[in-house]
């Protein structure tokens, strides 16, 4: 199978209106990894995200998959920093992205049903996606998101408003979803999530590519004094 | 006050003694009413979603010419439609006019507008919601539409309530295009105005208890129909 990575931003921009979001970035992700994006609210991360997936036009520069950008979208997933949820069951909310791919009904539903039990979602089969808790649809959100068997998983503060269980459940799927082979791209608030997941850090301020490193050097030895204060905690402008 | 007491057992008394005449303008309105809607969901649900998940040069446009269509005079679409059919019309050799299909055509006009607008609604704010995640999945454009018009399947059907609503209790329109004619054009609405007018109040009550009763059922029903589709999601 071909695959879509490594991922090439060259000179990579996102305007709105005239006015500059994010870049211009230039990066490489690597087919393997899990990179943490970081920065304060409002640096960019969500759009540096959006950017990649392609949900966020390229004004300036490019983004580059190894093969054409309509072909890698469906090896790519997504999970939203506010979950969106079909007003549908969670059996069909989970059956539906492959139901897009052609898989017949009855087959989808059965592999939607063997997902949810993997995400510990059984019990809530029947029930109204719209209607469930913050964490069962940031759960539910995942399961959509890796029922394809994505190359490369997005994901934008997955966790954050989720309490310290649900956290660490979703880190310990994540975890596993690396294992298999999965690239991951995650953007969070949280320094400790940061540390204990990524390989490697982005540290986005003002819509810049601040600070790129191996995770340990990032939170061991960072060089910029942004990423210093930021690290700490301080409030960084 | 003996008026009313009067006009409401006229109104038990022909429902219960299944009078033919009142049963018979029950059904010709219901059978007017349910035809266009029917017509008029088919133009205008995919109306308004197309109008909008698409983006295009005079969009803003034609959707104020929707809502003002909304509001336009049901006297003046039968004025209109009447012109149209008249035998010297662009329509007239149809020989339409005073039948019930001169009767369904003012309808759907002045309800196809109404519904197009409520689905266009509709369908823009699910659009709004869904579009990252139709995008993030790689729908194609058909895909997208069908699960907005799926998803938005209870406010559609809202729509189309409105539309019969709407339509069951209009007047002036099919008065002119129909014009009454007893076993033939006489529908709920067009009886009650020539009842009245003639003074006959309490037939004329009756005939509106009925046409109450029967925008309730109807109300009813789809909500019915919507909750067994299950979930109180609204
Ligand atoms: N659609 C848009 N129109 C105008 N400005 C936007 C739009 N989307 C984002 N921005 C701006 O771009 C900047 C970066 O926003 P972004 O959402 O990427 O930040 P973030 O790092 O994800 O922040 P947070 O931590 O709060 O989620 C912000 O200043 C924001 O106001
Ligand atoms: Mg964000």
């Amino acid at each position: 199978m071909v695959s879509i990575l490594p991922l090439k931003l060259i000179e990579a921009s996102a305007h709105m209106r005239g006015k500059k979001l994010v870049g211009p970035v230039n990066l490489t992700l690597a087919p393997t990894g899990f990179t943490m994006v970081i920065g304060p609210n409002g640096a960019g991360k969500t759009t540096l995200l959006r950017l990649m997936h392609g949900l966020q036009r390229c004004s300036k520069g490019q983004v580059a998959w190894a093969l054409p950008a309509k072909q890698a979208r469906d090896k790519q997933g997504f999970v939203f920093q506010s979950p969106i949820m079909m007003r549908r069951k969670v059996i069909d909310s989970l059956a539906y992205p492959l139901h897009l791919r052609g898989v017949g009904k009855t087959a989808a539903r059965e592999r939607a049903a063997e997902c949810a039990r993997n995400f510990g979602l059984s019990e809530l089969l029947e029930s109204w996606a719209p209607m469930l808790s913050g964490g069962e649809k940031q759960k539910l959100s995942l399961a959509r998101a890796l029922i394809t068997a994505p190359e490369i998983l997005f994901l934008d503060e997955p966790c954050a408003n989720l309490d310290g269980r649900a956290t660490r459940e979703i880190e310990s799927i994540l975890r596993q979803v690396q294992a298999r082979g999965t690239r991951l791209v995650m953007s969070t608030h949280d320094m400790g999530q940061a540390k204990r997941l990524a390989n490697d850090v982005i540290f986005m301020l003002n819509g810049k590519l601040h600070e790129q490193a191996d995770s340990e050097k990032f939170f061991n030895a960072p060089v910029t004094p942004e990423a210093k204060a930021f690290i700490n905690g301080d409030i960084v402008e | 006050m003996s008026d009313y007491a009067g006009g409401f057992w006229a109104a038990w008394k022909l429902i219960f003694t299944l009078d033919p005449d009142l049963y018979e303008i029950i059904f010709l309105s219901l059978q007017v009413t349910v035809s266009a809607v029917i017509i008029a969901s088919i133009i205008g649900l995919p109306m308004g979603a197309w109008l909008a998940v698409n983006r295009f040069k005079f969009r803003r446009y034609v959707i104020a010419v929707l809502n003002a269509l909304m509001g336009l005079p049901p006297v003046v679409v039968g004025l209109f439609v009447y012109m149209a059919l008249s035998r010297a019309g662009p329509l007239g050799g149809f020989g339409l006019l005073f039948s019930p299909a001169a009767m369904i055509i003012a309808q759907v006009i002045i309800i196809t507008p109404l519904i197009a607008s409520i689905s266009h609604q509709t369908i823009r704010d699910l659009w709004a919601e869904y579009h990252d995640l139709l995008i993030s999945m790689n729908a194609t454009r058909a895909q997208r539409i069908k699960a907005l018009l799926w998803d938005g399947k209870r406010a559609l059907l809202t729509a189309t309530l409105a539309g019969f609503g709407r339509a069951i209790g209009e007047v002036g329109a099919i008065m002119i295009v129909g014009g009454n004619i007893e076993h033939a054009t006489r529908v709920l609405t067009t009886a009650i105005a020539l009842e009245t007018g003639k003074g006959n109040f309490a037939f004329a009550m009756g005939l509106g208890l009925v046409l109450i009763t029967m925008a309730v059922i109807v109300n009813l029903l789809i909500h019915i129909v919507g909750k067994t589709e299950r979930a109180s999601t609204w």
